[in-house]
């Protein structure tokens, strides 16, 4: 098979070239600027080329969804960010959101349309889904060779948005082998994360939460344990540095094992 | 008659403390802010009979759920025995229900099995209570009071239970004895029978009215004691699920007062435009119990220390100091100090202290994730989070007060568009260089 170089469009070339794309794709703060996330952001973008899908970035002039802001208590923020984005959106005519992350993924969904942000918000794991379905991604699942894997449930597709079956049924679809960590789908334990918790550190108390979620995790005996939000990704990458098993046990993005799968 | 005049007067006295007690609870509710407009009536009486009715999220956690699913069940059917009680007591009748037929045959039935099930379940929540150790018994807002709290309520039904046990048992010896038909079936209480074995005529009637007489009192007693206990949750359970804040959880409501602000700061023109009339700009966020909502306040009443909420909270599993159940407690009590303060002194009343700091401290709303988890575990539909960001926003909006690393992520937010400190330039470094297999 031949290799080509990609180039991410870019929504205000194409908008320049009279161009409009079916999705913008919404990288998010952390697909933008977290070393470790970056490569998820790349899986899902080469992914979306290679289905040739009609798809745009906004790039420079992503900013962020507010969220963060919100939750830790500054509305006035939040509100500035998503009216300022919601004009973004509506200049171009934006309708189809697509997210990676969780969090930008109900802000837009659940928190935009308040605001007067009304699109289809699409989390990823349902774009491929559907993909799946409609026969356009055929997975190969000797690649992952039936490694066992456990599934971490973000808390803003799960509890807050009630997506807990779309992933696993990817994550089965690439290995027989998925196996459930003691608390899962509503009963999951959050990474620490949420709530503005990722940019600071945690209160005083007996343990880390990542550690805590960590260590259930292991006792699954998974050697890959699969994530879908970039926070939940470094708080479980992290946990495994802290119990030196990072050499061992890989934390990837449903995405990313999809893209391996497929070996694009 | 005499016993006709004396219980009248009981249920009069009964309903009087409870219209006191109802007029005090809502003048409270008064004090509190608006939420959200309850519409959907159809989709709520949906949610109501499968999280209420049905039960659905007690059995999350399967042993007590059973146990809590058996106790409302049977509260609702011996509900109608209690309903005809008070009608025998008013117009001096016996089981006077009876011209319902077959129904009346049926729910006497059911009311009198379940009052054994449910002295049975009691019997097994108080053993669980005094003999093991449940770890979401316990915690910092877990006062002895609490804990006696719950020994009397569950003490109080079984009681409750008993005495109906009895009254069914001893009219059943009775009707036999004087060779009458018995209105309705009593398949458990017949299972006493044989301790009336050979009680005379009088003997039977006394022990019929002393136990008749000891379920309705204990019922009126219960009522009125209830709002002042942690067991207000009788009353406000099922409500509080028809009035569930309907919005997927992870939905925050927005704060319509900001979005006019915001919208006059983008756009100047907009001040032009009328602002809606009879609105003062009160405080962002909620800093102490009148800033709640209705529903926060809802929720406070209806909570019973279950702590299903702070077992499952990320924050609480690992040694922080919050609890989703403390939050809830704060604000009853608060609204209880503060509220009836404020109906006596005015609106302008202070006593210098507030529900943020001097009942939840910062360190604990800090503390939260956001998870959900509280929201999701709560067999009543509490909505913790939400109102504990409310706290968050009075502290942010109004103090300025957040840890350093948070202020920092609202500079970089406002600075350059993310929570760090990048500049947008570098938003496509990602893409630099990416290749794809494949035609």
């Amino acid at each position: 098979m031949e290799t080509r170089k990609i180039e991410i469009p870019v929504m205000a070339d194409m908008a320049a070239r009279g161009e409009k794309p079916e999705y913008l794709f919404w990288v998010g703060c952390a697909g933008a600027f977290d070393d470790r996330y970056k490569k998820v952001a790349a899986s899902f973008a080469r992914l979306l080329s290679w289905l040739g899908t009609s798809y745009a970035v906004l790039g420079k002039e992503e900013s962020c969804t507010g969220d963060p802001a919100r939750r830790a208590g500054n509305e006035m923020l939040f509100q500035m960010q998503a009216l300022q984005n919601i004009e973004i959106f509506n200049s171009y005519g934006v309708e189809k959101i697509l997210t990676i992350c969780p969090h930008c993924y109900n802000v837009f969904k659940n928190e935009y349309p308040d605001l007067g942000g009304q699109y289809e918000v699409i989390n990823y794991t349902a774009f491929i889904s559907e993909k799946i379905e409609s026969g356009h991604i055929d997975l190969d699942a000797s690649v992952l060779d039936g490694a066992k894997i456990t599934y971490h449930d973000p808390c803003y597709l799960g509890r807050a948005n009630e997506i807990y079956e779309e992933p696993r049924a990817l994550l089965r679809s690439l290995s027989p082998n998925l196996c459930e960590m003691e608390r899962n789908r509503s009963y999951a334990l959050c990474c620490g994360a949420g709530g503005g918790q990722y940019f600071k550190e945690a209160e005083k108390g007996e343990k880390e939460v990542f550690i805590e979620r960590t260590e259930e995790a292991l006792t699954t005996g998974a050697s890959i344990i699969a994530t879908s939000c970039p926070f939940c990704m470094t708080m479980i990458t992290d946990g495994l540095k802290y119990k030196n098993r990072e050499e061992e046990i890989f934390n990837y993005d449903i995405v990313e094992l999809i893209v391996k799968s497929l070996k694009i | 008659m005499t016993r006709q005049i004396v219980f009248i007067i009981v249920l009069l006295a009964t309903l009087g403390v409870f219209s006191y007690t109802a007029i005090r609870v809502i003048r409270l509710f008064r004090l509190t802010r608006p939420a959200f407009a309850v519409g959907d009536i159809g989709k709520r009486i949906l949610l109501t009979l499968k999280v209420a009715i049905a039960q659905s999220r007690i059995f999350r956690r399967p042993f007590s759920g059973v146990l809590h699913a058996l106790v409302f069940w049977g509260f609702c059917l011996i509900l109608f025995g209690t309903i005809e009680i008070v009608i025998d007591g008013v117009i001096g009748a016996e089981r006077s229900l009876q011209i319902l037929g077959p129904f009346h045959t049926f729910m006497m039935a059911a009311g009198d099995i379940f009052a054994l099930i449910v002295a049975i379940s009691i019997v097994l929540f108080l053993a669980r209570r005094v003999f093991t150790n449940i770890a979401r018994f316990s915690g910092e807002e877990i006062k002895r009071v609490s804990k006696i709290d719950a020994t009397f309520a569950l003490s109080m039904i079984f009681f409750l239970m008993i005495s109906l046990l009895g009254t069914n048992a001893s009219y059943m010896a009775l009707m036999n004895a004087g060779d009458e038909q018995i209105a309705g079936a009593y398949p458990a209480a017949s299972l006493f029978l044989p301790l009336f074995a050979g009680a005379g005529d009088d003997t039977l009637h006394l022990w019929h009215e002393l136990f008749w007489w000891a379920h309705i009192l204990l019922i009126f007693i219960f009522a009125n004691i209830l709002p002042y206990s942690k067991h207000f949750h009788v009353f406000m359970s099922v409500p509080n699920v028809f009035l569930t804040r309907l919005d997927p959880p992870g939905k925050l409501p927005n704060m319509d007062s900001i979005t006019r602000e915001v919208k006059l700061m983008l756009n100047p023109e907009t001040a032009f435009e009328a602002s809606p009339a009879g609105e003062e700009p009160g405080r962002f966020g909620v800093k102490d119990a009148e800033d709640a909502t209705w529903k926060n306040y809802f929720d406070s009443l209806a909570c019973t220390e279950c702590g299903r909420c702070t077992a499952v909270c990320p924050a609480n599993i690992t040694g922080k100091r919050l609890s989703p159940r403390k939050v809830m407690m704060d604000l009853r009590s608060r609204m209880k100090q503060k509220g009836n303060a404020i109906l006596k002194n005015g609106r302008g009343y202070d006593d210098g202290r507030s529900l943020v700091r001097d009942y939840i401290s910062e360190e604990e709303l800090w503390a939260c994730t956001t998870c959900n988890a509280c929201y999701r575990e709560c067999p009543i539909n509490i909505d913790h989070p939400s109102f504990i960001v409310d706290m968050r926003r009075y502290l942010v909006m109004e103090e300025g007060a957040a840890p350093g690393e948070i202020k920092a992520i609202f500079n970089n937010i406002e600075n350059n568009g993310a929570p760090w400190q990048y500049s947008p330039e570098d938003r496509l470094l990602w893409a630099k260089g990416l290749e794809v297999k494949g035609d």
